[in-house]
């Protein structure tokens, strides 16, 4: 089973976790209703979306209410530090937390004793806080995009705000940028990154890129690289090889925007709902 | 459609200090940050917004370089005005430069700005917030729920709502779309 980890912007959201139930464009965890926006709720609606489809079983959650100061991450961190040893997962999935070095290594710690390991993927500020870490290389995968991948590239950066002027992200520059972050220990073991052209890569290079169908409004809709990141790790979940399960979810994900025709002013919701249809064109018709 | 990055010139006061003492103002979070930069600058201090030396790093903080000289005015200054500090510590390492760089992206009826990893898009005729994206932070989620729908200058700005170097960087991309359309 697959869970996920992160937060959701309501501060009166204590530390909930249970089975996520998707109904009529809403999502339900332990009888919580979490509006589907941006961040970990869309990550996880597009998760639960295609493992439904797919019929691979629910999706778990553990959220916290958090609105930027750190309350609910941290009240999230600890819980998990003092629990997780005692779950089963086959692959976690790690999203907006407030980035905390300290927080980051107890719960990696933790992790360390489940067994059997589960794979752990990790985008957004848990990334943000395994690359501080230096613990990257405990994950099996970073999603960023190409902004983020320039943080990874930096090793003095502790947040993509800092990164150096000179490490430009540039859609151009990516393969550069993949390569640094792999020279200095700052990527996970497979990076899938998001931007106009996508990336599928490991230590040994990139493996693939996949460019189309492109819809260019897709960049400036809030949450479409949650929604990406919720179909890997959905199809690395339902069994997938890790390397065709990233090219695969790129399609899908490009595909889900295309059957939308998005301008920039849509929202999340509004793309996601044609994750199923999109999962069959791609499947149907790979090329 | 065109995409162009361009760093803004700073200003002579703005320009690397040399051999002037300074120290650092520490803080629980990145919005008491935001809260003492404005204070302090609306008094005429010379400050900047930095990240942490590595010793008190946590991965998503800001301090305020000032001048030692003015520690005790501007110490005041927050005290009377309720803002907590945390810690006022001497620099003694190298201070993170946040980032100044800006990309735009055109879509006709739309433009978009970011900074960093935050993006922010407008509807041109209205000058509405439509999409906010990019963000990895807890504070994006919320910010975006709250500035989408207001116009540009007139509804709450990331600088009052933000908690974190997300929302710092989304207000600056949010200013640098205000200067755009200003122009």
């Amino acid at each position: 089973m697959l869970a996920v980890v992160g937060t959701v912007p309501d501060p009166d959201i204590p530390v909930i976790q249970g089975y996520v139930e998707l109904k009529d464009s809403k999502l339900y965890v332990d009888g919580t209703e979490i509006d589907i926006n941006r961040g970990t709720p869309a990550l996880l609606a597009s998760t639960a979306s295609l493992l439904d489809y797919l019929q691979k079983g629910p999706v778990y959650a553990f959220l916290a209410g958090d609105v930027g100061l750190g309350h609910g991450s941290r009240k999230l961190y600890s819980h998990l530090s003092a629990t997780i040893r005692d779950y089963s997962f086959q692959t976690l999935v790690f999203h907006y937390l407030l980035p905390d070095v300290d927080h980051h290594l107890k719960v990696l710690m933790a992790m360390q004793e489940m067994n059997p390991h589960p794979l752990l993927i990790a985008d957004a500020g848990f990334m943000y806080a395994a690359k501080m870490s230096g613990e990257s290389g405990k994950y099996d995968l970073f999603t960023p995009d190409v902004g983020e991948l320039a943080f990874l590239a930096d090793e003095n950066a502790p947040h993509p705000f800092y990164t150096r002027g000179f490490i430009l992200a540039e859609e151009n520059k990516t393969p550069e940028l993949i390569q640094r972050a792999y020279n200095h220990d700052n990527a996970a073991g497979y990076l899938l990154v998001k931007g106009r052209q996508d990336y599928v890569a490991s230590r040994q290079g990139i493996i693939e890129t996949v460019d189309s169908p492109m819809v260019e409004a897709l960049e400036a809709v809030g949450g479409t690289g949650d929604m990406l990141t919720g179909l890997v790790s959905a199809l690395i979940d339902s069994g997938l090889e890790m390397e065709k399960a990233m090219g695969l979810a790129a399609r899908i994900n490009r595909t889900t925007g295309l059957l939308a025709d998005p301008t920039p002013a849509f929202q999340i919701k509004d793309i996601m709902r044609h994750i199923p249809e999109a999962y069959d064109r791609v499947i149907n018709r790979p090329d | 459609m065109f995409r162009r990055f361009f760093q803004r010139k700073k200003p002579a006061k703005e320009q690397e200090r040399s051999g002037i003492p300074c120290g650092i103002l520490v803080f629980e979070n990145t919005s008491e940050v935001i809260r003492a930069e404005k204070l302090i600058k609306e008094q005429g201090f010379s400050i900047k917004v930095k990240g942490p030396p590595p010793q008190i790093r946590t991965g998503c903080d800001l301090v305020i370089e000032f001048q030692l000289i003015e520690q005790l005015n501007i110490k005041r200054l927050l005290e009377e005005n309720k803002v907590d500090v945390e810690k006022i510590l001497p620099v003694k390492d190298y201070l993170l430069k946040p980032v100044d760089l800006y990309s735009i992206k055109d879509y006709g009826d739309y433009l978009m700005v970011r900074a960093a990893n935050m993006k922010i898009t407008i509807d041109k005729a209205s000058r509405t917030v439509v999409n906010i994206s990019g963000g990895g932070c807890p504070d994006v989620p919320f910010l975006a729920r709250e500035l989408i729908g207001t116009k540009l200058g007139q509804g709450p700005s990331p600088r009052e709502m933000g908690h974190t170097l997300c929302g710092y960087a989304l207000e600056l991309a949010y200013e640098e779309m205000k200067r755009l359309c200003s122009q």
